[in-house]
């Protein structure tokens, strides 16, 4: 059974944390995960990191550069996997950029998440349409589930494509932008996250994109299911390491 | 078999639009409205205008003497180099303004590698108004100071790339997350037949003025309008898009395409993206493209700042995948060697990336009858430097 379904069926406001699988140091992926729970976070998504990652800002390409510099590759990030099942019970997401994927072959991708107890993947430049042709045969097979974005741009229409075609959650990208660039969310944000939700669509939604705080959080689930949150975390690890996850868990939840 | 683009995008298996819901909106407004913009006669009226009194076309289809006598064939040379700002990029600029104006775009962005597309764009900016940011990586803007120093002359902002590699494949990068960012006001003028779909079909349609010319000169010339062979250096695809795309579907004309093989295809310096690359997505297009065995795209190598990008437009994928068109790889050092031939047999001192195209003639033996076209998509002013570093002149 997927554990994305379940815990969105859970009655409170979701936490979810991305991070870049290799930063700061190689080995690092399980401690954060297993931190990262043991705090209290919802759901995680680990980065797969790529060399151009087209829809990021400064922070995560900084942190992807290093964890390719480090050695991390899919066959490492697979590996480093392998056993967390055994310690971590949350929905774990992997989010990287297609091409790896492809090169690994989508099948075969798709077979390990399910062998390790990966429950979705996010893959920002894999559109709608091709999955929907080409791949959406091959995730349900391994009961992978595929999880699209919607911006502010995108219409009323498509939207509700990418609910028909979606079963987990469908991710909310804050405002027109690369990660990790705003500050803050204004009228305009809020009455996009109110338009949203008022479509009521059947995926719940969960935003990202300039959460960095318990602020941004708060304004973030006030309309929606729950906040990803990446950049900043990413500086926090950059700062300070993997020991201290817990206290900026804490913070955002307050 | 189709050697042109099917209405999904795709040059047989290649091209598509491979790009996050974010970009969605910018291009599909732009596959919408491409082909229709494009066909409007207002739009063919003043885009053919300008190409004439501004850009200087036609450009010549010069008669090579000398250096058809050496290689005992029919050399005929295709002038982009005597455009306006000295290379055949401007064609594409001139069309993707005027596109960007008919969708009332105000702002524009351009990445650029040796600084040629970014001098371009910055010079249909300047004739239009529009303002103007440039993406260059930081360590081609070390290299190319000229072309720097040239936009800046032309108004436009130039932003270093300072993310990855910072060469043209981080430019490019930094120029879709902006557009990324600036959803509404803003047109993203890709420099070459690279790209999602639609770009690079808009693309080689601007470029596509190149083979119209050929054939109609060619008849003035030669009595037909088809040569034997048409040979152009291939960086992302743009002049050998054009000077190919009217003999695409006609198997009599041969196509020929020059790789930059840098220091050599096997010596782990190279740009030769149909040897070294494989299937993969590339800026948002499925393509061929240097890569790890993990997927991660790595950095070429050319001497020649325009063939250094580790893909390659997905017509060209499909021409190699099918056969189409020949490839052929070309060293920094046969490169070099052509180009100053070039400079003592006709008096024209090419671009490098040309120069490329122009050792084909040391690579491969044509028939005396034989009608080559080739090509020179550039001139060699900006390349001066390398030039004199190279011979130590
Ligand atoms: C003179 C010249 N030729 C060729 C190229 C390569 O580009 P393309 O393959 O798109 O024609 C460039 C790119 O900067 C150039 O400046």
């Amino acid at each position: 059974m997927n554990r994305i379904p379940t815990k969105l069926k859970e009655d409170k406001k979701l936490l979810s944390i991305y991070f870049t699988a290799g930063y700061p140091s190689l080995d690092d992926t399980t401690t954060i995960i297993q931190n990262l729970e043991k705090s209290g976070v919802d759901m995680i998504e680990i980065g797969l990191p790529f060399s151009d990652p087209l829809a990021d800002g400064p922070t995560i390409q900084a942190s992807s550069t290093q964890a390719l510099k480090n050695g991390m590759t899919t066959e490492v990030l697979f590996d480093q996997l392998k056993d967390i099942r055994k310690t971590v019970s949350i929905p774990l997401i992997i989010m990287g950029y297609f091409n790896p994927m492809l090169q690994y072959g989508v099948e075969d991708f798709c077979k390990k998440c399910q062998e390790i107890g990966i429950d979705g993947l996010i893959i920002p430049d894999l559109p709608v349409d091709v999955y929907h042709e080409q791949y959406k045969a091959i995730f349900e097979k391994y009961g992978i589930i595929n999880v699209f974005l919607i911006t502010p741009q995108t219409s009323m229409e498509r939207i509700h494509f990418i609910d028909s075609i979606s079963n987990g959650f469908i991710y909310m990208v804050s405002s027109a932008s690369v990660t990790g660039s705003s500050s803050g969310f204004g009228e305009e944000q809020t009455n996009y996250f109110k338009r949203i939700a008022d479509m009521q669509l059947n995926n719940p939604q969960v935003i990202g994109f300039g959460i960095s705080n318990n602020e941004t959080f708060i304004q973030a689930t006030a309309h929606a299911k729950g906040a990803i949150i990446g950049s900043a975390f990413i500086k926090h690890l950059t700062n300070k390491g993997v020991s201290q996850i817990d206290s900026f868990v804490k913070n955002i939840l307050n | 078999m189709n050697y042109n683009i099917n209405e999904k995008g795709y040059y047989g298996e290649f091209g598509g639009a491979y790009i996050p819901e974010m970009l969605y909106p910018n291009v599909e407004e732009l596959r919408q409205n491409y082909l229709k913009v494009m066909a409007e006669p207002e739009f063919q009226k003043e885009f053919n205008q300008l190409l004439k009194d501004y850009v200087g076309r036609p450009s010549p289809l010069y008669f090579a003497k000398r250096l058809s006598k050496k290689y005992n064939t029919k050399v005929y040379l295709k002038r982009e180099d005597l455009n306006h700002t000295g290379a055949h990029k401007i064609n594409n600029t001139i069309g993707q303004i005027l596109m960007a104006k008919r969708l009332g775009k105000h702002r524009i962005i351009a990445e650029t590698g040796a600084g040629q597309h970014g001098v371009a764009t910055a010079t249909v900016c300047a004739l239009m108004g529009l303002e103007c940011i440039v993406y260059m990586g930081e360590i081609d803007i070390a290299r190319q100071a000229p072309n720097v120093a040239r936009m800046k002359m032309l108004g436009a902002t130039v932003v270093p790339a300072l993310s990855g590699s910072r060469t043209l494949k981080d430019a490019t990068n930094e120029a879709i997350r902006d557009w990324i960012n600036n959803p509404v006001d803003t047109h993203y003028i890709i420099g070459s037949v690279v790209g999602p779909h639609p770009y690079p079909d808009m693309v080689a349609r601007f470029q596509a003025v190149v083979s119209e010319e050929i054939q109609w000169q060619l008849q003035e010339h030669e009595g037909k309008t088809n040569p034997d062979y048409v040979v152009a250096c291939v960086g992302g695809g743009s002049n050998a898009a054009g000077a190919y795309y009217h003999f695409l579907e006609n198997t009599d004309v041969k196509l020929i395409a020059i790789e930059a093989a840098g220091l050599g295809v096997d010596s782990g310096e190279s740009a030769a993206t149909s040897v070294l690359g494989k299937e993969g997505i590339i800026h948002g297009s499925k393509t061929l493209l240097m890569q790890t065995n993990d997927g991660q795209i790595t950095e070429p190598y050319s001497i020649s700042a325009g063939l250094d990008y580790p893909g390659v437009g997905p017509m060209h994928a499909h021409l190699y995948k099918t056969g189409r068109a020949e490839f052929i790889a070309i060293t920094d050092d046969q490169a070099m060697n052509a180009g100053l031939e070039l400079c003592k047999l006709e008096g024209i001192i090419p671009a490098i990336e040309s120069s490329h195209a122009l050792a084909v003639f040391e690579q491969k033996k044509f028939q005396p009858e034989d009608v080559v076209v080739l090509s020179l998509s550039g001139r060699g002013d900006k390349d001066l430097q390398n030039y004199i570093d190279y011979f130590k002149f």
